[in-house]
């Protein structure tokens, strides 16, 4: 509970700060001054201590011992995944993806194999910020949360929700359910490896590079792969 | 027997170019679809990645020469860096253009083969091209299945048709284009420090890519 009302404290105050912030360029991200501390600080935080951790991680469990346990969280996920493909209207996906549920956690010995994909039934990606997308919300300023990292108002409502229908979360006693929350941290954070450091890389300005791909990301997302062309994005003519 | 530089020179010319006028049209002829091309050229890159032991082990210099000889030669850099400059392309100078092209190049040169010497045993999989025949702007999508089980990554391939075959201006993995990413930062640079400052920072940003690269080795 504490974690969501953190979460949700974060919100109404960004809200209120969105309101009269006026600094922000990019007119997705109003509270830029704000963010950019909080990323700086996610950014430190990283570096001392869940990078290394995730290496670590990787250094030290065979890659198929890595792969069942990110199955384990990602098979626990499968069930609200079905929730919100139902709430999208999405209904043979929210078949496909409870069946996903079943097979894993049967044949899969509690979701450490997924033969489901094996079998082509592929995994999803939502949320319930996708589904209130998917409704029409638009996505509201970008937000940077504390150790969660990148979101936007709307996802982060979202988020509260997620929380909430999280597997993990339902776990009795609260070392079992503490160690299963870091240890599923770090195994995202080992999957991400890789991808950081090309992020690492590619950025001239870490905080906008990665804001603007989160901000894209999430918009292609919330229309499965398929968004609409941006204005903007044909308007790369020299000429008028 | 005479060798051939001995004949009539006016004669030579002239099967010369009747020897262009039939290839010409051939060239054409045989430019590859966009889809086409996209698939040879990656299987050709993954079968070279998958003995190259060096890549693998993270050697970036050798990734990127790789890059620049077999997928370089297929990308519009100076329509991508126009998308990435927006409007202020237009108040650029061409001398000022031509820097930063060859500077976005060389970043997203390295920033590709940063990701390159990461790929494993991805499996791509070539979605078929929705596109009519006269069609001079392509999107050719794939997905990369990632070893283990998680979801696939979606990589397509913004292309125009160029006098010279197909050219990429825009790579959108998992819809993050590689391009527009870079917009708001390139603007802000610009507002800043001018374009001259944008070329700077670029230029530093490329010659910090190489130190740690040197460090490394």
């Amino acid at each position: 509970m504490a974690r969501a009302d953190r979460v949700c404290a974060a919100l109404l105050l960004a809200g209120v700060l969105a309101g009269c912030a006026t600094s922000g360029r990019n007119p997705a991200d109003p509270l830029e001054p704000l963010n950019r501390v909080v990323f700086s600080f996610n950014d430190t935080a990283d570096k001392a201590v869940i990078k290394p951790v995730a290496r670590a991680y990787r250094a030290v469990l065979p890659g198929i011992v890595r792969t069942g346990v990110s199955n384990f969280f990602s098979n626990l996920e499968d069930v609200w995944i079905s929730v919100n493909d139902v709430l999208q209207g999405k209904f043979q996906q929210g078949v496909d993806d409870f069946g996903r549920v079943l097979f894993n956690s049967t044949f899969g010995i509690a979701g450490i194999f997924d033969f489901a994909s094996e079998l082509g039934f592929e995994k999803h990606n939502e949320d319930f910020g996708q589904t209130l997308g998917s409704w029409g919300v638009g996505s509201g300023a970008y937000l940077v949360l504390p150790i969660l990292g990148p979101t936007t108002i709307r996802d982060g409502f979202g988020l509260l929700l997620d929380t909430q229908a999280d597997l993990v979360f339902y776990i009795d006693g609260v070392p079992v359910h503490n160690s299963l929350y870091g240890t599923r941290a770090i195994s995202n954070r080992a999957n991400l490896l890789d991808a950081s450091s090309v992020i690492e890389q590619a950025a001239l300005d870490k905080y906008a590079f990665v804001r603007d791909a989160w901000l894209q990301r999430r918009r292609n997302l919330v229309y499965d792969g398929d968004p609409p062309r941006e204005r903007e994005e044909l308007d790369d003519e020299p000429t008028k | 027997m005479n060798p051939p530089n001995n004949q009539n020179p006016v004669a030579m010319k002239i099967s010369f170019c009747l020897l262009f006028a039939l290839l010409i049209p051939l060239a054409q002829a045989q430019q590859p679809a966009p889809d086409v091309l996209v698939k040879s050229i990656t299987e050709e890159v993954v079968a070279i990645l998958k003995k190259d032991k060096d890549i693998q082990a993270g050697d970036a210099k050798k990734a990127a020469d790789l890059i620049e000889t077999k997928i370089v030669p297929h990308f519009d850099f100076i329509r991508m860096t126009r998308i990435a400059m927006g409007r202020s392309w237009r108040d650029t100078s061409p001398e000022q253009q031509k820097q930063l092209a060859a500077e976005f190049k060389t970043l997203l040169v390295r920033t590709y083969s940063t990701a390159l010497s990461n790929y494993r045993d991805q499996l791509i999989d070539y979605k078929p091209l929705r596109a009519k025949p006269d069609d001079t702007e392509v999107t050719v999508r794939s997905d990369v299945k990632p070893s283990g089980s998680s979801q696939p990554v979606s990589i397509d391939y913004e292309m125009e048709k160029t006098p010279d075959g197909w050219k990429v201006y825009d790579v959108k993995v998992g819809g993050v284009s590689l391009v527009t990413t870079y917009r708001d930062t390139f603007a802000s640079e610009v507002r800043e420090h001018g374009v001259d400052g944008l070329i700077k920072s670029l230029a530093t940003k490329n010659r910090q890519g190489e130190r740690t690269k040197s460090d490394k080795t």
